[in-house]
């Protein structure tokens, strides 16, 4: 056979294959992908991508930070665990961000990413996150893409129903998951319906430095708080938070929480309490909690503890606590665009529940109610339902907004999202996705104006979906097309951690804001220095202060010695550049802790304590400059006794 | 907007006037013209602050550090040409002739650090004292 033919050969199979496929295509069957896929996705070199997504790292603790539509990996930004890569957590200017009631903790599980907002829109300020197991928010500023501020939540366990804040940022808001005593002590756990309580906890955010201050907490029924968001338009002033375990069980709560047919979502008019409390009501409770902030003048973070809470009961705010009941074991509380309707995910449900906040407001002020729970009333179903979306598939976890008057909806146990119409809840419009999604995203959409171009599927289980890396696989997210009538999945790309929530914005209401050095003239960390010239070493006592600046191609001083065994050696690094993207890292032979990673301007600290004499050398660990790997210096470490004094120099010996 | 604008203006201004080989001597950079007055002794205690704290790390005047030595750099470039290198280093090593020769020759690239125009003046006039003792 010639060349040719076998080309013909193939053209002719190619075509049968065509043929068959679309023989056998059936209507829900996927992954089909649209022949312009890839230029939807493709970002040529040196371009950037149209939007940024800040993704929850899960487990990892962190954020993660890509580019859409390329899935590219942008930036992992540590928030609530450790980073040895740039020592966060490790350094000693950010050990107190980690600092907890509970003493320093190097990691938790985050949960939500949940940007300010400005009239009910993002505002690319800050990113609020919540850390799950060891309850506490992260505030990161999207300016240097670093956590600023950490708050503990007293009171509370399995911090899940957070970060969501209010349409002009005013809260930011943390719901209970698991409820605890409160104030927690020593109970026996059969006693959980007397004496366990879920908190909701309302954080005002500062306007001008975003710090967060926890105004008041509302002690509700020890019932699992799942997830929340704030209304906005006509529904601005409430806040809805989904519960599930209104059996109050403690125990196989897989089948025991399961029991009833409704749970519900907790309806709180948090402006109306915020009224109350200006006028004096609640009471201070004792409590202990940490408020951690970091200074990027001082390059220095401090934790402070604070020693009392305020809260409320039920009883305290009359009028402004409703349960509305929402089939069957609640996660996602997910309000629209417009306000007007609010959208509960029923895992166990077979119907999609959409409240109507007019009628809500109705039903309270004609008292529809079907009795009450520890005083707070409960409407009935009939009186606030807008709709149910019929059979929309199997386990609604999640919902977001297009602007288009779609929602779309993340199916758990079906492995699919599904597209909706708000004001008729009817279906029109599924797409697989592979497998098992959890949370969904699309940019702006829990907000008033979402921008309706992509959505993007957190998968829970990857399976065969890249190269198998043993039995440990990266998360999956998928990137799909919402711009037309029909879904379109347009492209795979692995994640960090295992994604919870996540949100994305325009890239250029982040990029305009990004900065590229820290200025050194305005460098006020006490051990930091301005010049080549101030570098010196100093001991006090057994601590020995290195001051220490890193410019290309060489730190300053590069030959010490006079340190002795036992010491605590602090190496104060500062970084004497001004350019972009002009890092300098630090470590040294046996060090039994991270490196540094100084960017320019700044200045961090490492604490090392040598155990036996020698020479030990230590180096830049970014590659700087074509002189990089002469970036180095040696250390003299001398017996406990010896006589040796402090000395130091560079540019010696030439 | 208005710098946006300029941009292409100044590149082809740049481009023109290299292209012409009439002031290859200035460099390339923001600065076009100085007039040098008599010595100004303030400036140049305002321009030692700066050189301290930013240029230190890789200059010193009597001998080659990372970079060369700065004494009778007023007797070998024009003041234009020495604050275009402060303000403009990456371009500078890049296109300008002499600037493209100590790169080879050093082979670090300098680095710009966030000074102003007027701070580069005042380098300059600091490095005028310099040159005068």
């Amino acid at each position: 056979m010639d060349k040719k033919s076998i080309k013909g050969l193939f053209v002719l199979l190619l075509t049968c294959l065509v043929i068959f496929a679309g023989c056998g295509k059936s209507k829900n069957k996927g992954p089909l992908v649209e022949s312009d896929a890839p230029s939807k996705v493709y970002v040529e070199p040196g371009k950037y991508d149209e939007f940024y997504a800040f993704v929850s790292g899960g487990f990892s603790g962190q954020l993660a930070v890509y580019g859409l539509p390329s899935g590219r990996l942008l930036r992992v930004v540590p928030v609530f665990s450790q980073n040895p890569e740039n020592g966060w957590g490790y350094t000693e200017e950010t050990k107190p961000m980690l600092n907890t009631s509970y003493g320093f903790v190097p990691w938790d599980d985050s949960h939500h990413s949940e940007l300010s907002m400005k009239d009910g829109v993002p505002d690319g300020r800050w990113l609020f996150i919540n850390g799950n197991n060891t309850p506490r928010i992260a505030r990161v500023n999207l300016s240097t893409f670093r956590t600023e501020e950490i708050i503990e939540i007293p009171n509370s366990a399995g911090n899940h129903s957070s970060p969501f804040v209010t349409p002009g940022t005013e809260y930011v808001v943390a719901g209970t998951r698991f409820s605890i005593p409160v104030e927690n002590r020593d109970v026996p756990i059969e006693s959980y319906k007397e004496n366990f309580k879920g908190t909701l906890s309302f954080l005002k955010v500062n306007p001008s430095s975003g710090e967060m201050d926890i105004a008041f907490q509302l002690i509700t029924p020890g019932f699992d708080y799942d997830l929340s968001h704030a209304g906005k338009g006509p529904s601005d002033g409430w806040f809805f938070f989904s519960c599930y375990n209104s059996e109050q069980s403690y125990s196989l709560l897989e089948v025991n929480a399961s029991q009833k047919d409704k749970d519900f979502i907790l309806a709180v008019n948090w402006k109306k309490i915020e009224e109350l409390v200006a006028k004096g009501v609640g009471k201070e409770m004792a409590a202990s909690y940490v408020h951690n902030v970091y200074d990027d003048k001082k390059h220095s973070g401090t934790s402070e503890t604070r020693k009392s809470v305020k809260v409320l009961y039920p009883n305290d705010v009359e009028g402004a606590l409703y349960y509305m009941p929402c089939p069957k074991s609640p996660h996602g509380a997910d309000v629209d665009p417009t306000g007007e309707f609010i959208v509960g995910g029923g895992k166990l449900a077979t119907v999609i529940p959409v409240f109507s906040f007019s009628k809500m407001t109705k039903a309270i002020n004609e008292k529809k109610f079907d009795g009450d729970v520890e005083g707070i009333p409960v409407l009935k179903y009939e009186e606030v339902l807008a709709g149910e979306v019929q059979q929309p598939g199997l386990g609604p976890l999640h919902t977001e907004f297009d602007d288009k008057g779609y929602a779309y909806t993340s199916m758990f146990v079906s492995s699919e999202i599904v597209k909706w119409k708000v004001d008729t809840r009817e279906v029109v419009d599924r797409l697989p996705v592979y497998y098992s999604v959890g949370h969904l995203l699309i940019p702006g959409g829990d907000s008033k104006k979402p921008w309706g171009k992509y959505l993007v599927s957190m998968n829970k289980i990857t399976k065969d979906r890249f190269l198998p890396t043993g039995p440990e696989l990266s998360q999956s997210s998928q990137l799909i097309d919402i711009s037309g009538d029909k879904m379109k999945l347009l492209l795979d790309f692995p994640t960090v951690g295992e994604p919870h929530y996540a949100q994305a914005i325009p890239a250029d209401l982040i990029s305009k804001n990004s900065l590229k050095i820290f200025k050194i003239e305005e460098n006020a960390h006490p051990y930091g220095i301005k010049s080549e010239k101030d570098a010196r070493v100093e001991r006090k006592g057994n601590e020995v202060h290195v001051y220490m600046s890193a410019i290309r191609s060489h730190l300053t001083p590069d030959n010490i010695e006079g340190v002795k065994v036992g010491d605590d050696v602090y190496f104060h690094m500062t970084n004497l550049e001004q350019d972009w993207d002009i890092p300098h890292g630090f470590t040294i032979m046996g060090n039994q802790n991270s490196e540094l990673l100084v960017m320019p301007g700044e200045t961090c600290t490492i604490k090392w304590t040598p155990k036996a004499p020698g020479i030990y050398p230590y180096y830049c660990t970014d590659f700087c400059s074509a002189l990089h790997q002469e970036m180095q210096g040696y250390m003299r470490v001398s017996d406990k006794n010896s006589s040796v004094q402090i000395k130091f120099n560079s540019n010696q010996g030439k | 907007m208005k710098t946006l604008v300029l941009i292409p203006v100044l590149l082809f201004a740049v481009l023109f006037a290299a292209g012409c080989g009439s002031d290859e001597e200035i460099g390339i950079g923001p600065v076009k013209k100085v007039t040098l007055g008599a010595f100004d002794k303030s400036l140049s205690e305002k321009g030692r602050t700066i050189f301290d704290q930013k240029c230190v790390a890789c200059h010193k005047f009597d001998s080659k550090l990372v970079g060369p030595p700065l004494k009778g750099v007023t007797q070998r470039r024009k003041p234009e040409w020495i604050m275009n290198m402060i303000l403009n280093p990456e371009q500078m090593t890049k296109e300008d002739v002499a600037a493209k020769q100590l790169f080879g020759q050093y082979l670090t690239q300098m680095t710009f650090q966030n000074v102003s125009e007027d701070d580069a003046r005042s380098i300059l006039e600091y490095f005028r004292l310099v040159d005068s003792n």
